[in-house]
């Protein structure tokens, strides 16, 4: 094997390696770390376990915001068939407004309420997360033009 | 009027853009000289239309020229006059012109920069007129800026309040300027392939460390504006849009090394050519995500499946043409000379290998969901944690390795003075992790080690400008931008590490406490600005005891657009930043208000400056001596 095949196949075997050790990393860090999108349906339908980190999108709940003590904040997601209640310590984007679609990170507490660490809402009246759009068309509950 | 000249304007590129790919090709023959006159004339020519286009669309923004669909839709009478200029590119349609103006500037500049090597860059005017004329009919065909509006109506519908804002406004053109400037590597790449062109670097590296610099300041600027303007105190939230730049980035990175030792030794000839092809590439994909729609993003952009179809079959047809091109002619390309396990192409070897590894770790977290999805119908998303787990480890490790590629001669070094040369390096690396492991509060392991890499990396660069008496502005240049590298790693280890965070609910006269700061609210006044109402809050900061600033965040109301913005109030000693943003209204006189106190942050921002000023040291060295022959220095680096 000349210098130049001996060099090819060192070239060839660090890329497979650190192929193999990248590949390893995420398998790993994809396995605990992927987030689900639920609509409420689905929260319900598929029974999911409390701790369990995910996300929900639906609209926000007529007349379901209610403020607690400093920061906290509490509302209900809906698809129109299903709500589930949520809890938020923090701020509300701009764009939060009951009736309007908004996505939640966290998850389901003993008592079903949705903890969220973070929530956001579509970015400007034109626009709605893609995922909400489409668990309100699941629901039945998408018009268009909305 | 101004709809008509823009309109033909654009057909006439794309006759000239057609023109320029076919003259090109064929002036790849060596007897064709007169082909390669048609083809720079034709691709200046193309310059000429598409500024006339983007002339025209700009004309009818400042004018307010409502008859004009994409005007009505994206612009309004009420804008300020900048925001009427760089609201062009805030759009769909505005922004893909721009995207073919930059891919034209970089062909006229291939054109102006050709000394040597007629034939290639001939070829590389027929790859980029073949680029430039595929876009130009994906603009006329499903994002046509110059649509007519009949009736047309009093009023434009405004454009988004997020980005009538100065950083925003200027962060396209400077991100464009990188994604595009690739095209000129790939275009070498592709013409060094058509024309067997053995030194192809030459050429082209110019046209990479452009593209590299605007890369890095794009990203940079993207990044301090989701900082300031989005009120959530983060840098970098490992959305898909920002993925999407900083893989191009990457794979630049890497091309930019290893093309080092490719003009040098010829090592890793057909391993550049595949990344100068693989850096256009994701600069496509990168496209194809922001425009298609297919992504939740904080980013929201208007989407239309034919658009991202269209770009899909673009994808396709360049990284197909250009992979099919580089199987059947990459063999004849013969690699360089053989080097030592321990030498400074080894070095660049691992640097590529990691920010290949970082790359696909990228891709996976942002591409993963979306194949999920489109497979099983399954809706999931790949946060920062993912990120933390893959990206950062690697990228840790490249930056351990970093000082060791300059300190090392080529084709066979010795590890020997290296090591001696680098030891007060790692004596500086200690003393600074045990450093910060002593003196901060929380202690942190991970801030420690983060220091500690920072110092050493810092410290090489310091040998280096000094041991190597900057024999060559390239030295200089390589060890300004690896210092840019610890200072931005300083700056993500601060704000990671030992941010303090404070959310409170406030009347006026009440005080809220972050990190050492006191802020107490001292009323909510109502504002009038050119189009928007605002809230602006009035807040004094004290620290122990003494008032030392007043800070006026405040929520905007943007009745055109119907929206609302968080302007937040920053103020910064560049070794701290005290961030304030106002929340919602809670009652009659209650506000929410959030505040961080971000240790080191200025740093992230101004590393990413201290490495493009590496990358323009580079350029300077380039351009100010073209002609040196690199093959001719073999003398070891040291």
């Amino acid at each position: 094997m000349n210098a130049k095949k001996r060099r090819r196949l060192a070239f060839a075997i660090a890329i497979l390696l650190a192929g193999a050790g990248a590949a390893a990393l995420v398998l790993a860090a994809l396995k605990d770390n992927v987030l689900y999108f639920y609509s409420p349906s689905d929260v319900h339908d598929k029974r999911v376990s409390a701790g369990v980190n995910f996300r929900i999108g639906g609209l926000v709940g007529m007349k379901s915001i209610r403020h607690g003590k400093g920061a906290d904040v509490s509302f209900a997601v809906t698809d129109g068939r299903t709500e589930v209640p949520v809890f938020f310590h923090g701020v509300l984007p701009a764009l939060f407004h009951e009736g309007r679609g908004v996505v939640a990170l966290g998850a389901l507490n003993d008592a079903g309420v949705f903890q969220a660490s973070e929530v956001l809402a579509k970015h400007d009246e034109r626009y709605m997360p893609p995922e909400v759009v489409d668990a309100l068309k699941r629901s039945g509950r998408w018009k268009e033009n909305e | 009027m101004t709809g008509e000249i823009g309109q033909l304007a654009l057909c006439l590129a794309l006759a000239l853009a057609l023109l320029t790919s076919g003259a090109g090709f064929s002036g790849a023959r060596a007897s064709a000289a007169m082909a390669r006159g048609v083809a720079s004339a034709s691709a200046l020519g193309m310059l000429v239309f598409i500024v006339t286009a983007f002339s025209a669309l700009t004309y009818a923004s400042i004018v307010s020229d409502f008859s004009i669909l994409n005007v009505a839709q994206n612009s309004s009478t009420l804008k300020p006059l900048i925001y009427k200029i760089t609201g062009v590119w805030g759009n769909h349609e505005g922004s893909m012109l721009l995207w073919v103006l930059v891919l034209s500037i970089y062909t006229a500049a291939i054109v102006f920069a050709r000394r040597t090597h007629e034939r290639m860059t001939s070829a590389a005017l027929g790859v980029q007129g073949l680029l430039a004329a595929a876009f130009l009919v994906f603009i006329l065909l499903t994002s046509n800026p110059f649509v007519r509006l009949d009736p047309m109506p009093f009023e434009g519908a405004g454009l988004n309040p997020l980005l009538q804002d100065f950083g925003l406004a200027v962060h396209p053109p400077i991100l464009y300027s990188g994604y595009v400037g690739l095209s000129a590597s790939f275009a070498f790449a592709a013409a060094a392939l058509i024309t067997k062109e053995r030194d192809w670097v030459r050429a082209a590296r110019p046209f990479m460390l452009a593209a590299w610099i605007a890369l890095t300041l794009g990203i940079a600027l993207g990044s301090w504006w989701a900082y300031y303007e989005l009120g959530w105190g983060g840098f970098w939230f490992w959305d898909p849009v920002e993925n999407a730049s900083l893989m191009p980035w990457l794979i630049a990175t890497a091309l930019l090394h290893s093309t080092l030792a490719t003009e040098r030794t010829g090592a890793f000839r057909s391993w550049s050519l595949l990344l100068a092809i693989a850096g256009f590439s994701l600069s496509l994909i990168g496209t194809f995500l922001v425009r298609s729609g297919v992504l939740s993003s904080v980013h929201s952009f208007a989407s239309d499946p034919t658009r991202g179809l269209y770009i899909l079959g673009l994808i396709f047809g360049a990284i197909g043409g250009a992979l099919a091109l580089f199987a059947w002619r990459a063999p004849s390309l013969e690699d360089g000379a053989a080097f030592a396990p321990v030498s400074r192409e080894t070095t660049l070897l691992l640097n590529n290998v990691f920010l290949a590894a970082a790359t696909a770790t990228v891709f996976i977290g942002t591409l993963y969901p979306l194949a999920l999805d489109a497979m099983t119908g399954t809706k999931i998303s790949v946060g920062p944690p993912y990120f933390a787990l893959t990206f950062a480890p690697i990228t840790v490790a490249l930056l351990v390795l970093v000082p060791f590629g300059p300190r090392l001669a080529w084709k066979r070094g010795d590890a020997r003075s290296t090591a001696r040369l680098l030891l007060p390096a790692v004596g500086i690396a200690v003393v600074a992790g045990v450093a910060i492991l002593a003196m901060t509060a929380p202690r942190s392991l991970a801030g420690a080690g983060a220091f500690a890499v920072a110092a050493w990396l810092l410290a090489a660069s310091g040998i280096d400008a000094s041991k190597r008496k900057l024999r060559t502005a390239s030295a200089f240049a390589s060890a300004l931008a690896h210092a840019g590298l610890a200072v931005t790693l300083i700056g993500v280890a601060g704000i990671s590490l030992w941010r303090s965070e404070a959310l409170e609910v406030l009347a006026p006269g009440e005080t809220m406490y972050v990190g050492s700061y006191a802020l107490r609210l001292d009323g909510v006044e109502g504002k009038t600005g050119p189009n928007y109402q605002a809230a602006r809050a009035n807040i004094t900061v004290l620290r122990d005891g003494t008032t030392i600033a007043t800070m006026h965040p405040e929520k905007r109301f943007f009745p055109a657009e119907g929206q609302e913005t968080v302007e937040t109030a920053i103020r910064t000693t560049i070794f701290t930043d005290l961030y304030v943003a106002l929340g919602d209204r809670r009652d009659q006189t209650r506000w929410v208000v959030r505040a961080y106190e971000n240790p080191l942050a200025p740093f992230i921002w101004l590393g990413a400056l201290v490495m493009a000023a590496g990358g323009f040291a580079a350029l300077w060295a380039r351009l100010t001596r073209p002609r040196a022959v690199p093959d001719a220095i073999t003398a070891p680096a040291e």
